[in-house]
């Protein structure tokens, strides 16, 4: 790995050995074997990854299929062991946590999933579902488990509780599953509340209800939130920060509005062009798309990764050199090699 | 649960299920009531205890029953015994020390056979005196025959058929020549040749008692070619002992081995799929060698060398399938399941390892388990009754496969004994079609796919 990133480390939020999560130079990689036991590589699915969240704030990452997201976000929650560098919650290193730690570390961290369904046990019921994090983590009083639940599916807007309780999963709606996966995601009052892709399997009218409804617990819970998708046309309800993965690693990094009205990197370019936009001019438009596809993980392109796909690709450096992460605003940070000051030129 | 109850709800579209249902739930009644009502010590006796206890009983008679579908029946057994109260003697004392005692066995005898064999059992208490009885028999049209008279041992059994004077009295009274005891004691002396008198006969037995403190107890048996609910084998055991302790002993050898062993190869899968690694290549390793050893071999060397008790062949056979092919097909199902989503959230929510095996990944796959233990069942009943005809079955234990096993050995179907081998045969197939039955509707149930086949 090259170490010119060590140069910017004054950018606060890139490190921060205050903040709640510190990603610090995360690798995970996935060791791939012959036979059974040779070796034979390894997929590189997150790449040295750097950044920091703090308490009551909202960090969205986005990136296509097979970027990194999932392998970042499971390490995160502490279901992935990092092969290099660490991810530090609430003063706890993860790398140093095992076994009974280590399962206390995961209560922490609140998890929402990509598809409500999916994420409920099928044979349990909505009491049974909220009840299990309590009763794994040791709160054995009954009352307060039901003080907790009360107060959770008030805040998500399940009632009448009786009715909802005794309900299995498939007898709910999207809408209502998901609710039941953030109040399971809540209810052990985390400071750190990951969603994966939240509303992407729900229909449409209800996306924004549940945009809301976590924007709400966020601000009201003062929560940390690490949300993920691949969808740029949800980001903007929720977050201050944002950061752009591409073949496992941060290609871009900026606030919100920053990023959206004015991307820099190649890539966030192509993705923003992606993305739809409700609006009526753009039905007819042909869309301009990168060609190829996202590289393998287990050899990774040299130099910059996104360079064989890149329409500004320099030959000698992009395909040569990998990019350094270069401040061009103030808290934008973008890892391509155009808005360097010797080499580059701007597009 | 929930759904395990409602998938039982749904069995009721299914009447091949309701049949089966009902058969098991009376094999269950049976195999309940059976160990309440003759307890196992008593159950053992009562088939390994010896002619003392079944001397009372016809040798290979068959079942009453049958003589509903023959146009000549067979003769019935007729058992009148004093010590059990079946009749009272009539005492009148004759002297200071000498009394009397009049018994009267009062019988009805239907048939259209004669009885192969009649017997008067007695035995009696006293000093130095004999008790000393006189017999006459009474036949339904009045005629009184003097049959006889002895002095009665502690134990005495007086045989019709065996007294010389008696043959030769009836021959003067049937005008027979050579008649044999018994018949001539139940022939119709206004018929042409030998034909039975249906009515109800008597055998008077006046006997004197000559001490105070004696006393005497006689057992009249007119032995039958039918006899009970079930019949009898060759060494006059009453069947149905067999019969219905068979069902408790083929029902807990089944459940049990088939709970047991689909309990244990789910929770060994499960656990080598959730651990992962060398734990679960040494699982599949154990596996692929225990399937190719072969089961009933082993089972037979144990119960020659070493043990024939039901239980231990029951314990090996739960011991030789935890590591069955069983392991394969629910690894790959908890393969699948172990990806889910909701799998991921306990994780995530600090479910310990054990607890993610017993409470998310078994629980899933429950509704597929359910049937598979039912359809299970009877083979581990065909089994335990295999090993039975094999001659391995358990020595102190009656049970069907015993039962099959006796009948063959003794030639049942050369000598035309049917009942004995049938009776067995249709329990085991009627308890195997029944959890068969119930077992394919669950599959229906719980496995929608199969529904459109």
């Amino acid at each position: 790995m090259s170490d010119v990133n060590a140069e910017i480390s004054a950018v606060d939020h890139i490190t921060n050995d205050q903040a709640l999560l510190q990603i610090k130079d995360l690798h995970v990689w996935y060791e791939l074997k012959r036979f059974g036991f040779g070796h034979a590589g390894y997929v590189r699915a997150v790449d040295n990854v750097r950044f920091v969240l703090e308490q009551g704030e909202a960090i969205a990452c986005v990136g296509e299929s097979g970027c990194g997201k999932s392998s970042l976000m499971k390490t995160i929650l502490g279901l992935n062991i990092p092969t290099k560098g660490d991810v530090i919650f609430d003063n706890t290193s993860l790398s140093q946590t095992k076994g009974e730690d280590l399962r206390r570390y995961r209560s922490k961290i609140g998890y929402i999933q990509q598809d409500p369904f999916g994420a409920l046990p099928p044979f349990m019921n909505v009491q049974s579902i909220l009840e299990e994090p309590m009763i794994i983590n040791g709160i054995k009083d009954k009352q307060e488990r039901r003080r907790r639940i009360e107060k959770i599916l008030e805040e998500v807007k399940l009632t009448p509780i009786e009715q909802v309780l005794p309900k299995f999963p498939h007898m709910l709606s999207g809408g209502q599953q998901q609710r039941v996966v953030i109040a399971r995601a809540m209810i052990m009052e985390p400071k750190l509340l990951v969603a994966d892709e939240p509303v992407s399997m729900l229909d449409a009218s209800v996306r924004v209800e549940i945009l809301r409804l976590l924007r709400k617990l966020q601000e009201e819970h003062h929560l940390a939130v690490l949300y993920i998708t691949h969808d740029l046309s949800t980001v903007r309800y929720f977050s201050e920060y944002i950061f752009v993965m591409y073949a496992g690693q941060i290609v871009e990094f900026a606030r919100m509005e920053d990023l959206l009205d004015n991307p820099k990197h190649p890539y966030t370019l192509a993705l923003l062009e992606a993305s739809s936009d409700p609006n009526a001019d753009n039905a007819l438009v042909q869309r301009e798309i990168p060609k190829g596809e996202p590289p393998s993980l287990v050899n990774p392109p040299k130099g910059c990764r996104f360079h064989p796909r890149c329409p500004y690709m320099m030959e000698g450096i992009c395909d040569v050199l990998e990019p350094p992460n270069i401040e061009v605003t103030p808290k934008h940070l973008v890892a391509c090699w155009l808005y360097d000051e010797e080499k580059g030129h701007a597009i | 649960m929930k759904g395990i109850l409602s998938g039982l709800r749904q069995l009721r579209q299914y009447p091949t299920a309701i049949i089966g249902l009902i058969v098991i739930v009376i094999l269950m009644i049976v195999a309940i009531v059976t160990p309440i009502v003759l307890p196992y010590n008593q159950a053992v006796k009562m088939w390994r205890g010896g002619e003392a206890v079944w001397r009372y009983y016809p040798r290979n008679a068959s079942p009453a029953w049958t003589n509903w579908f023959r146009s000549t029946d067979l003769a019935g057994t007729v058992i009148i015994d004093s010590a059990k109260g079946d009749v009272e003697p009539v005492i009148e004392p004759i002297s200071a020390d000498t009394r009397e005692a009049r018994f009267s066995f009062e019988f009805d005898f239907p048939y259209d056979t004669f009885p192969p064999e009649i017997i008067l059992f007695s035995s009696a208490a006293y000093k130095d005196k004999q008790p000393f009885v006189e017999l006459t028999w009474i036949t339904p049209d009045g005629r009184e025959i003097r049959a006889g008279e002895f002095s009665s041992g502690a134990s005495t059994s007086v045989r019709f058929d065996q007294d010389t004077r008696l043959q030769r009295r009836l021959e003067r009274e049937t005008g027979i020549k050579g008649i044999s005891v018994i018949k001539g004691l139940f022939d119709d002396p206004n018929k042409e040749g030998v034909q039975v008198l249906q009515g109800t006969y008597r055998l008077d037995a006046t006997a004197l008692l000559f001490e105070p403190e004696s006393s005497l107890d006689l057992a009249f048996v007119s032995y039958g070619k039918v006899y009970g609910i079930a019949g009898t084998d060759h060494q006059r055991r009453d069947l149905t002992i067999a019969l219905l302790w068979g069902t408790p002993i083929a029902m807990a050898f089944g459940l049990l081995a088939a709970l047991l062993t689909t309990f244990t190869t789910m929770g060994i899968a499960a656990f080598g799929v959730w651990i992962g690694g060398w734990v679960d290549a040494v699982i599949q390793r154990i596996t692929e060698v225990n399937s190719i050893i072969p089961l009933l071999p082993i089972l037979i060397m144990v119960g020659t060398l070493y043990s024939r008790s039901v239980w231990l062949m029951l314990g090996l056979v739960i011991l030789l399938s935890i590591f069955g092919l069983g392991i394969k097909n629910y690894r790959a199902i908890f393969l699948q399941v172990k990806e889910s989503p909701y799998i991921d959230a306990a994780r995530a929510y600090g479910a310990s390892d054990m607890r993610i095996i017993f409470r998310y990944l078994i629980p899933r796959i429950l509704p597929l388990v359910i049937p598979a233990i039912v359809i299970l069942v009877p083979s581990y009943v065909f089994l335990e009754a295999s090993l039975a005809v094999l001659g391995l079955g358990d020595p102190f234990v009656p049970t069907w496969g015993k039962l099959i096993n006796d009948a063959n050995t003794q030639g049942a179907l050369f000598s035309g004994y049917y009942y004995w081998i049938l009776q067995p045969a249709a329990l085991l197939m009627i308890a195997g079609l029944a959890f068969a039955m119930v077992g394919f509707a669950l599959d229906r149930v719980f496995n929608p796919r199969l529904r459109e086949l």
